[in-house]
């Protein structure tokens, strides 16, 4: 699974988990039809597990297609799939829940997602 | 003494809407008056590469002013008693304002975004005054795709939320450093006046119902948009040439919603071509 990296992207990377280091909660992070719970404290990720009962839920939902999501993993991504915020208008991630703290840490969450990018090792 | 860029920056007041404005202006070169206008929720920090191109500024006299509210530019009196919110009315009056107490003859003028939309106001309704306009990632209509209210309260960072919006509109081949100077001007931008300049952009300042009236014989019109601008997308570029007969467009490859200022190297490609066109005209 490609978030498997997703950890120690995020967790070796100083400048991004300093920015995020108010950021104490768990997200749901959608690919295609399957959920996964990405915790989160003090910046860092300490864990990430498919989501399997109803009930195991993020604050907020960030989902898209497993197609979108590789495409904006590229090393220099199409166009409306190059950052979270121009795949809205094109409708190519969804939103929900309580955004209150995505929005807080808006930045923090666009560049921690994008560490998947192709070159970011 | 120090290796000083050719940019001077000076301050005066206009009157607009009655109240007084202390605007800030940077200028720099001779020749034909450009009169550069910055985005929603930024400042005429973005125009610094053109101000100091001396390919541009030896035929140009390029001057860029923060828009009251913004940059160096005070908000009038009394306005911690007032929420900004800019419409086309107020918009239009500024920039007529600024440009007659420049005393200014025949300029060019080039706004991005919301200036690049004011543009073609002012290509509809002052054709007499401009020269031609230029309108960078400035469509005659768009869409909203996220609710204004989060750019302004008090459990959300003003600067880090309006930095974090935009930062979606900036190609991902731009150099970084000049992304985050981009965004840098975000970050500094006073309480609600990115939602206050984007009422204009996303609403009042529609014009796609009366862009098809421009008449470019008398106003040549240029729309420049970048293939990374979510907001000013390359369709709507394209749609808004299509009801403004006589329109020049260029879809600028790589680029994303504030050329100037994201990759202003990459710029001067598309750019240059459209300045020579109009000094030989």
């Amino acid at each position: 699974m490609v978030l498997n990296k997703l950890k120690d992207r995020v967790n070796g990377n100083k400048s991004l988990t300093e920015r995020g280091k108010w950021v104490n909660l768990s997200f749901t992070f959608g690919v295609d039809n399957d959920d996964y719970l990405i915790s989160i404290k003090n910046g860092k990720i300490i864990q990430i597990q498919k989501r399997n009962l109803a009930t195991e839920s993020g604050i907020f939902a960030i989902r898209a297609a497993k197609s979108t999501w590789k495409e904006h993993w590229r090393c220099i991504p199409k166009r409306d799939f190059h950052d979270i915020w121009s795949m809205l208008p094109k409708q190519l991630i969804r939103l929900d829940g309580d955004l209150l703290p995505l929005i807080q840490n808006l930045q923090f969450f666009k560049d921690l997602i994008a560490s998947l990018r192709d070159g970011k090792d | 003494m120090p290796n000083f860029e050719p940019i001077v920056g000076r301050y005066f007041t206009i009157y607009v809407d009655g109240q007084p404005c202390r605007i800030y202006v940077e200028e720099a070169g001779d020749g034909i008056p450009l009169v550069c206008l910055h985005t929603a929720g930024s400042d005429a920090r973005q125009y610094r590469h053109l101000l100091c191109d001396e390919t541009i500024t030896k035929n140009f006299r390029v001057i860029a002013f923060d828009m009251p509210w913004h940059g160096k530019s005070n908000p009038p009196p009394g306005f911690r008693d007032n929420e900004y919110r800019l419409t086309t009315e107020l918009y239009k009056e500024t920039v007529m304002t600024f440009c007659n107490a420049y005393d200014l003859v025949n300029p060019v003028i080039m706004g991005c975004s919301m200036g690049g939309r004011l543009t073609l106001h002012l290509a509809l309704e002052q054709a007499e005054y401009f020269r031609c306009v230029i309108a960078l990632e400035g469509a005659d209509k768009l869409e909203p795709y996220y609710d204004l209210s989060w750019l302004h309260r008090p459990d959300v960072h003003g600067g880090e939320v309006c930095a974090a919006f935009v930062s979606a509109q900036i190609a991902p081949q731009s150099p970084d450093e000049y992304r985050w100077e981009t965004l840098w001007h975000y970050m500094q931008g006073g309480p609600g006046i990115f939602k206050g300049d984007l009422y204009f952009y996303w609403h009042d300042g529609d014009f796609d119902d009366r862009s098809p009236r421009i008449n470019t014989k008398n106003c040549p019109v240029y729309l420049l948009s970048g293939e990374y601008d979510s907001s000013c997308t390359p369709e709507r570029t394209i749609d808004t040439a299509e009801r403004i007969t006589g329109a020049k467009t260029t879809i600028m490859e790589g680029m994303g919603h504030f050329p100037m200022s994201e990759n202003p190297e990459l710029f001067k490609k598309f750019i240059y071509p459209v300045l020579e066109e109009i000094r030989g005209a």
